[in-house]
């Protein structure tokens, strides 16, 4: 995969002085070829919303509102839990956080006056619904027959002022209780940015290694290799339950232990592509320049491993959110109450009567990695050098 | 030439090729005709269209990216352009056989020669038992010696020049008409060209064959062609037969291209000179390693106790077949890979020097490589690869200072400074290797070393380049050690040369003396093949 292709680009440039461009001409070459990929340039349009959407999801699906209008003052308890001081700053028995879903706090705000704007769903993740119509796990809302039916628990029944579309269970809850689309959606966000954070880490720890192996070669490469060679013998998965099993369970924690062995994936590629170009002509010319070791490394090699680096992260980022769907479902995971797909499946396969958890978490799941593996097919495409289309 | 039809009949052929739903012409309605017998040269310089019509005629191209807007191609009657897959296989191999130029990558390098020009014989119909005796006669005819023991050898275990001889023997296999050879001596020696250029002339003699042999080199042209075609941009400009092109051109490009050689006379030698860099019994062995405890059980000596000298404003020209040590010698004088031996520069003793003491040295001492598309990283513009070396060694340099130096530099090297935010793939093969020598310009060195710098250029950027390089020379009083097999680029900027042969010097002395009287065998083989392509007796050269 040389960069000789740049070369077979026959585009005529406008005379004149000419300021670098946002985008390199090779990279404008590599992005016409990415969108060219129609599937993966939709697979990314419709990631992207889904991910930055997700990264909201406190004002998406949340038990408090947005925004509260009382007397005059302004709260939003997205950001911040207010006491129930903030409401009746005479009462001694106040509570120190107020629960907006409350109806008797919900009348108070009412009857002042105030208003109230809640998310579309007014579930968190951890939220228990204390007014299921069924008992839980309870159906989705467009399974039942009438609003009556859904709203059977509120004091009111359907004429309840909670009885709304925000408050009904879209799709369902789970066996706890908690609403089953807005632990999707949190769900997705902390796998995303679970996989998200792992892959650049990785990335960072063993284009880094494969790099020092590569340029220098020699017995540090030997020395190198064979640690490797060691430390990927590993049975990681058992590793990864007993250091789980021991340590508190937690998202750093479990990013950390998953860091041990998911750099090692770099080493092969970046190191063979190191290896190579280490004797590209340019090279020695900018070693015949006195150009350090470093700045080599930096300037001229890291470009050419980053483009087989690239192509690969995709892949290493699904296989990190599937390791900790896995993890999740196999109870090691992030801890109780945490929203996560694997805990999902875990439920679906243990209520096998509750038949939409597990769908919505199977849909959710391959949803994600088949939008991740499409964008992944682009970004090959695109760095392909003998990628051509008609 | 015969009143009847030729063999092959080439009308309006045009080549496009579509890529990105750009369409751009690679040839442009050419017409030729090949008789029996006939030897005819397409010539012209990279990107005139030559290899690109010549692989129409089988239709070799990547189709559909390519196509053919226009044009016929008669083959004793046949049109080969409208013709089937399967009548193409017939003729392809059979009565049609092509050679290429890099006699490695055409070998299958996982099977012994005798399996591939075997597979070539069983594809076109013979019997299996005829088929030893007949790769035998084969490789006996394109004058590999001792075909018997040679039979079961891999690419590889293979020099050049025989791989290029097996190729010739697997498009013979089936004694073709026709043989189209596209640069076949290209990646070979000069002493090698030759004798594969007797070799074709002789074995078309014998068969009768008619040949279409496509170059940039007119040297060969003049030597096997009848008649010449003149290729620019997709077209041809001329044709006519060989005597007449090279006596009476008629068209300018023709005439440009015969006055392309590399000219001119190398600064006149200074005994008195300076001297900048000289190596004592410079020696460069790789160790061969054996057994479980990795002993060195034998060495090979690249370069095996050389002595040069090199003078400020003077040339030292190193000349040599592939494989001699002249590119190993160059890089141990200048410090890029470990040698043993004396070697001094500007009156310091540098062969002990570490990568980190020679960095200062590093602006003094610059190196131009051979290959320019090679040379320079794609993914830096040209102000940053000629400002990178200002950088380190001239650290307290504004901005705009070294903005200024770059622009300098590329004025000196003749290339609009303007173009200096483009990248490398915007320029030509003879810009590029400007830039190359801007880079090492830009620093002010005193020593540079020249590897091959115009080997890599069609032959009129070549002339413009050792042009150029003369001038630099001059102006700023270099020293140059000017790496090269190709002696006519030798003769005009070296002033002292020195012949290699496996790692020693077997001749040495002023340009002139040695261009016009050489002493020994090995050097008088290289003029000979190099300037009039003739063909050494055995065993001075290499095979």
């Amino acid at each position: 995969m040389t960069d000789q292709s740049a070369t077979l680009d026959g585009r005529t440039i406008p005379e004149g002085r000419r300021k670098r461009p946002f985008l390199s001409p090779l990279n404008q070459r590599r992005w016409q070829n990415f969108k060219a990929n129609r599937r993966g340039y939709w697979s990314l349009w419709l990631f992207l919303v889904l991910f930055v959407l997700s990264l909201f999801a406190e004002f998406i699906a949340n038990d408090r509102p947005i925004l509260v209008e009382y007397k005059g003052q302004y709260l939003t308890p997205v950001f911040k839990t207010y006491s129930e001081e903030v409401l009746f700053p005479d009462d001694p028995l106040a509570l120190p956080r107020i629960d907006f879903t409350d109806p008797y706090i919900q009348d108070a705000i009412h009857e002042a006056g105030g208003w109230m704007i809640w998310p579309p769903i007014r579930y968190s993740y951890r939220t228990v619904n204390k007014e299921v119509p069924t008992a839980a796990p309870s159906k989705p809302a467009f399974m039942f027959d009438s609003r009556e039916e859904l709203c059977t628990r509120y004091a009111a029944g359907a004429e309840d002022p909670n009885c709304t579309i925000g408050n009904f269970n879209w799709l369902g809850t789970d066996d706890q209780a908690r609403d089953v689309m807005a632990r999707l959606i949190y769900g997705f966000r902390i796998s995303v940015l679970f996989g998200l954070i792992l892959t650049g880490a990785s990335a960072v720890i063993g284009v880094a290694f494969g790099a020092v192996q590569g340029f220098f070669g020699g017995w540090i490469d030997l020395i190198g290799q064979r640690l490797i060679e060691i430390w990927s013998s590993m049975p990681v998965l058992y590793l990864l339950l007993i250091i789980a099993a021991i340590l508190p369970p937690g998202f750093w924690i479990l990013l950390g232990i998953m860091l041990l062995f998911s750099w090692v994936a770099f080493v092969g590629i970046v190191r063979a592509e190191f290896l190579r170009a280490r004797n590209f002509e340019y090279v020695n010319a900018a070693r015949a320049l006195g150009v350090p070791n470093r700045t080599i490394m930096f300037r001229h090699l890291l470009p050419n491993a980053m483009v087989a680096t690239l192509t690969f992260l995709p892949f290493i980022l699904n296989g990190s959110i599937t390791t900790l769907t896995s993890l999740d479902f196999l109870g090691f995971g992030l801890p109780p109450g945490s929203a996560s797909l694997g805990e999902l499946i875990l439920q679906g396969k243990n209520n096998l009567q509750a038949p939409w958890l597990g769908f919505s978490g199977f849909i959710v799941i391959s949803v994600m990695l088949s939008l991740l593996i499409f964008i992944g097919e682009a970004t090959r495409d695109a760095f392909d050098p003998r990628k051509t289309f008609g | 030439m015969s009143t009847s039809s030729p063999l092959l009949s080439v009308r309006d052929l045009s080549v496009a090729f579509t890529q990105g739903g750009r369409t751009t012409t690679a040839v442009d309605r050419i017409s030729f005709d090949i008789a029996d017998g006939e030897t005819v040269a397409l010539v012209g310089e990279s990107g005139s269209g030559k290899s690109v019509s010549a692989l129409s005629v089988l239709k070799l191209l990547q189709y559909p990216a390519a196509s053919h807007p226009s044009g016929e191609i008669r083959f004793r009657d046949r049109d080969l352009l409208s013709a089937s897959d399967a009548e193409l296989r017939r003729v392809r191999g059979n009565e049609i056989a092509m050679i290429f130029q890099e006699p490695m990558t055409s070998l299958n390098p996982l099977h012994s020669i005798e399996k591939q020009i075997g597979e070539t014989l069983k594809l076109h119909g013979f019997e299996e038992k005829t088929i030893p005796g007949r790769i035998l006669e084969l490789l006996d005819q394109v004058g590999i010696r001792d075909a018997q023991k040679r039979l079961k050898a891999y690419p590889h275990q293979l020099s050049g020049g025989q791989r290029q001889r097996v190729m010739i023997a697997m498009a013979l296999a089936n004694q073709p008409k026709l043989l189209i050879a596209d640069e076949p001596t290209t990646a070979l020696d000069v002493t090698v060209q030759a004798q594969i250029l007797k070799l074709l002339d002789d074995l078309k003699r014998e068969q009768g064959m008619s040949m279409l042999f496509i170059t940039h080199d007119l040297g060969i042209v003049r030597r096997i062609a009848d008649r010449v075609c003149v290729m620019t941009d997709g077209k041809i400009v001329e044709t006519g037969p060989t005597e007449k092109i090279f006596t009476d051109p008629q068209h300018d490009y023709t005439k440009h291209l015969l006055a392309a050689e590399p000219k001119g006379q190398p600064i006149l030698l200074d005994e008195g000179a300076e001297t900048v860099l000289t190596g004592e019994a410079v020696k460069v062995w790789f160790p061969i390693r054996k057994g479980l405890m990795r002993k060195t059980v034998d060495n090979i000596k690249a370069v095996d106790g050389v002595d040069v000298t090199v003078r400020a404003g003077q040339t030292l020209g190193i000349v040599g077949e592939s494989g001699s040590g002249k590119t190993t010698l160059g890089l141990a004088l200048t410090r890029m890979i470990s040698s043993q031996g004396r070697i001094r520069f500007d009156g310091k003793d540098i062969d002990a020097f570490s990568f980190e003491a020679m960095r200062p040295l590093r602006r003094e001492i610059q190196i131009v490589f051979q290959d320019p598309f090679g040379s320079l990283s794609p993914r830096m513009s040209i102000a940053e690869i000629v400002g990178e070396g200002l950088a380190i060694h001239e650290p307290g340099l504004s901005r705009d200072g070294r903005d200024q130096r770059v622009v300098e530099a590329l004025k000196e090297v003749g290339l609009d400074p303007e173009t200096r935010f483009r990248y490398p793939h915007e320029f030509s093969g003879g810009q590029r290797q400007r830039v190359a020598i801007a880079r090492a310009m830009v620093l002010k060195p005193k020593f540079v070393m020249l590897d091959e710098p115009t080997s890599a250029l069609d032959m009129s950027v070549q002339a413009q380049v050792v042009d150029l390089l003369r001038d630099l020379q001059r102006k700023h009083n270099l020293a140059y050690l000017f790496i090269s097999h190709d002696l006519k680029v030798v003769r005009a900027l070296a002033n002292e040369v020195m012949v290699m042969r496996n790692g020693e010097v077997v001749e040495q002395g002023r340009s002139n003396e040695i261009f016009d009287a050489p002493k020994t065998d090995y050097t008088k083989a290289l003029m000979a093949a190099a300037f009039d392509i003739e063909v050494a007796p055995a065993g001075v050269v290499s095979e």
